[in-house]
């Protein structure tokens, strides 16, 4: 069956890959018995036996450690860390043994792992709320995706665990189409239109580095990540009534970067505003920004402009939640006032 | 133990039960901001624990924070307006049911990250120990946190430092799903301690009375500059790891098991028939928590909302 759904489309690329490949091992905090705080590897226990999907202590520097040591010797482990947040937990394990393992041996290793960690702020606060696939572009040696529809994930998930380096996988709360562990599904996919694309039931991948262009449009380039991806969307067909024809762009995978396909659609548009939901500093929006400004100066028409989360940690209480996610007005207002500067 | 120090405690206990409960009904019956892990059926722990302490005494918490919190001496206003996000909740609205915090009475927070309030609570230790004033630190946490990396690195180096605090594990049995039978390869946590050189305590964690006697002692040690001390109470948490999941990994059967030990109904029996209360007495009480905790949920209520910009006061000192 196609899966319209994320968390479907992930885990049928994880049943698609285990099949096809016995050396795929899947670990991770409440992946087993529970099926995974956002139900992505339910049912995979009773498929491939708890040999093949374990659950862990909640450990993150002992599970992070182990998966490497087991990539390092031959296994292809897919690491499910429950919260991205909890990665600073395994920082060292993350940047310094798995980035930089195989470069500092002189190539002897290779380490096929996959590390799948949900992002986005969804009403937890400040330690269950971030996203920081920025961190990870900081690190040479790292791969980062990050999916916006269930075709994107399905092929992009199926070529991390092909890949013979250490890929950090991003998944958005609000994407999977799932329930947080134990609440509601609190989910974006119900509102979503045709843009987020179910995966056929076939074997397909996608390959790492090429940006989709989620719609095209002639007047101001939008690249988007994540959840942002349908924000733009959405704000694309409203300007799109008021005569603004944007084009969004999804990076999907964020290193490599796309840059080819971000530089020839400024040349075409001259205008570029970046939508994020990582912090603004040094953030994936600054690093697209270096990139337009460096590749494509002089076909601006307005200056680059970054929205994204202030530099702040995501507050509680919903009035402030919402305040400093960007919204779909101010996605709006903002290209807005890059479309208008140029006129 | 004297009755005063009994009603005092029997009065936290329902105050937490009634507390979870209120919460539970509201966010059946209205939308509430967030998530929220509950405490029911782990009464005896933070009770018995925090009876021993002073206001200037330090408490770091966990995900599951409500119950500690009420335990140390924070205003149930101050948790109840939290959870609903308002202005007037003893963190602003920032925080939210993980992050429960107040300064004044030493409760210095619920933490979002499992295992990180136990090198935090080693922290405050060194603090209290620096000052010699006799103060002492804990660390609530959970058989899961047992196996994070800080679980190891803060209890030895309080150890090694001998610094006067109390790690007090609450094994419920599972860490979210996890029994944990399948994530340690030994029966008491506790027994840990032996490989860090301090004393280590299996404690009956549905009875108060134990908790609060073998507590008594750690917290002793601790003041009179003995060190640190690793208490294990064996409890269970009667509803779901978070709002309303619903524990498909554990038997009804195991959950009736555990709350015929009760930690409010065992407590009670022990009032009636050891200490010779009169049951009106305890329900007077009830109804005085009853009272409370309604009038918390009218505070959140009435309180405003934060402004949208209050985040950017609090991002630096
Ligand atoms: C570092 C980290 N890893 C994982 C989680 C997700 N998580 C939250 S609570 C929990 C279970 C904790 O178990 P335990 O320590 O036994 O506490 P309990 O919930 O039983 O009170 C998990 C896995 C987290 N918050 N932080
Ligand atoms: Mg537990």
């Amino acid at each position: 069956m196609e899966a319209k759904k994320i968390v479907d489309a992930l885990r049928q690329a994880l049943i698609e890959e285990m099949e096809r490949d016995e050396n795929i091992v899947l670990l991770g905090e409440d992946i087993a018995v529970f099926g995974g705080g956002y139900r992505v590897t339910e049912g995979l226990l009773d498929m491939f036996g708890e040999e093949r999907v374990k659950d862990t202590p909640i450990s993150e520097i002992a599970i992070t450690g182990a998966a490497i040591g087991a990539a390092m010797t031959g296994l292809r482990p897919v690491l499910e860390i429950q919260f991205n947040d909890f990665l600073a937990c395994a920082m060292d394990q993350v940047c310094n043994q798995a980035a930089k393992v195989r470069f500092m041996l002189g190539g002897q290793v290779k380490i096929p792992l996959v590390i799948r960690a949900p992002v986005g702020a969804t009403g937890r606060a400040a330690q269950h709320s971030q996203s920081l696939e920025a961190w990870f572009m900081h690190t040479p040696g790292l791969k980062v995706v990050f999916p916006s529809t269930p075709y994107d994930a399905k092929g992009l998930l199926k070529t991390a665990i092909r890949d013979d380096n250490p890929v950090m996988f991003f998944e958005h709360k609000l994407l999977y189409g799932a329930a947080s562990p134990g609440g509601k599904a609190k989910t974006a996919v119900d509102d979503l239109n045709e843009a987020f694309k179910p995966a056929p039931e076939e074997d397909y991948t996608i390959p790492f580095g090429i940006a989709d262009i989620k719609k095209s449009g002639n007047d101001v380039t939008v690249v988007a990540t994540g959840f942002m991806v349908h924000r733009c969307i959405k704000a694309a067909q409203k300007l799109g009534e008021e005569g603004i024809d944007v084009e969004v762009i999804d990076p999907r995978t964020l290193v490599p970067l796309d840059k080819t396909t971000i530089i020839r659609s400024v040349e075409k548009t001259g205008r570029i505003v970046i939508v994020s939901e990582d912090v603004l500093t040094c953030g994936v929006a600054s690093e697209i920004s270096a990139v337009v400004a460096e590749n494509a100066l002089f076909y601006l028409d307005a200056p680059v402009k970054r929205v994204s989360v202030p530099d702040t940690p995501i507050p509680f209480a919903p009035v402030m939640e919402q305040a400093v996610l960007p919204q779909e007005e101010q996605i709006i207002q903002e290209i807005k006032s890059v479309v208008y500067r140029g006129i | 133990m004297d009755k005063e120090t009994a009603l005092f405690m029997y009065k936290k206990m329902v105050q937490i039960r009634k507390f979870e409960e209120k919460l539970y009904q509201l966010f059946l019956t209205r939308p509430m901001p967030g998530s929220m892990h509950q405490y029911n059926g782990e009464e005896a722990v933070a009770v018995g624990v925090c009876a021993h302490l002073n206001k200037d005494d330090y408490v770091t918490s966990t995900h599951r924070g409500h119950g500690h919190c009420i335990a140390k001496g924070v205003e149930i206003n101050g948790v109840m307006a939290e959870m609903f996000a308002k202005k007037t909740g003893c963190c602003k609205g920032m925080g939210g049911s993980m992050h429960i915090a107040d300064f004044s009475v030493g409760m210095l927070g619920a933490i979002g990250i499992v295992g990180a309030g136990i090198p935090i609570a080693a922290g405050a230790g060194w603090t209290c120990k620096y000052r010699g004033k006799g103060q002492v630190s804990v660390a609530f946490f959970g058989d899961g946190a047992a196996n994070e990396g800080a679980f190891h690195e803060g209890i030895n180096l309080a150890a090694v430092w001998k610094l006067p605090v109390i790690f007090v594990c609450e094994n419920n049995v599972y860490g979210f799903s996890t029994h944990y039978r399948r994530t340690m390869a030994i029966e008491n946590i506790a027994d840990r301690a032996a490989g860090y050189g301090i004393p280590g305590m299996v404690v009956d964690g549905m009875d108060v009375k134990e908790v609060y006697a073998e507590s008594g002692k750690a917290v002793e040690r601790a003041r009179k500059g003995g060190g640190p001390t690793l208490l294990e109470c064996k409890t269970y948490r009667f509803m779901g790891h978070s709002r309303f999941e619903k524990s498909a990994y554990r038997t009804k059967e195991e959950l009736e098991e555990w709350k015929k030990r009760d930690p409010i109904k065992l407590f009670e029996e022990f009032l009636l028939k050891d200490m010779k209360l009169k049951r009106q007495e305890l329900d007077e009480i009830g109804a005085d928590v009853d009272r409370e905790i309604e009038e918390s949920v009218s505070f959140s209520e009435r309180s405003p909302d934060p402004e949208p910009d209050d985040y950017k006061k609090y991002i630096f000192a």
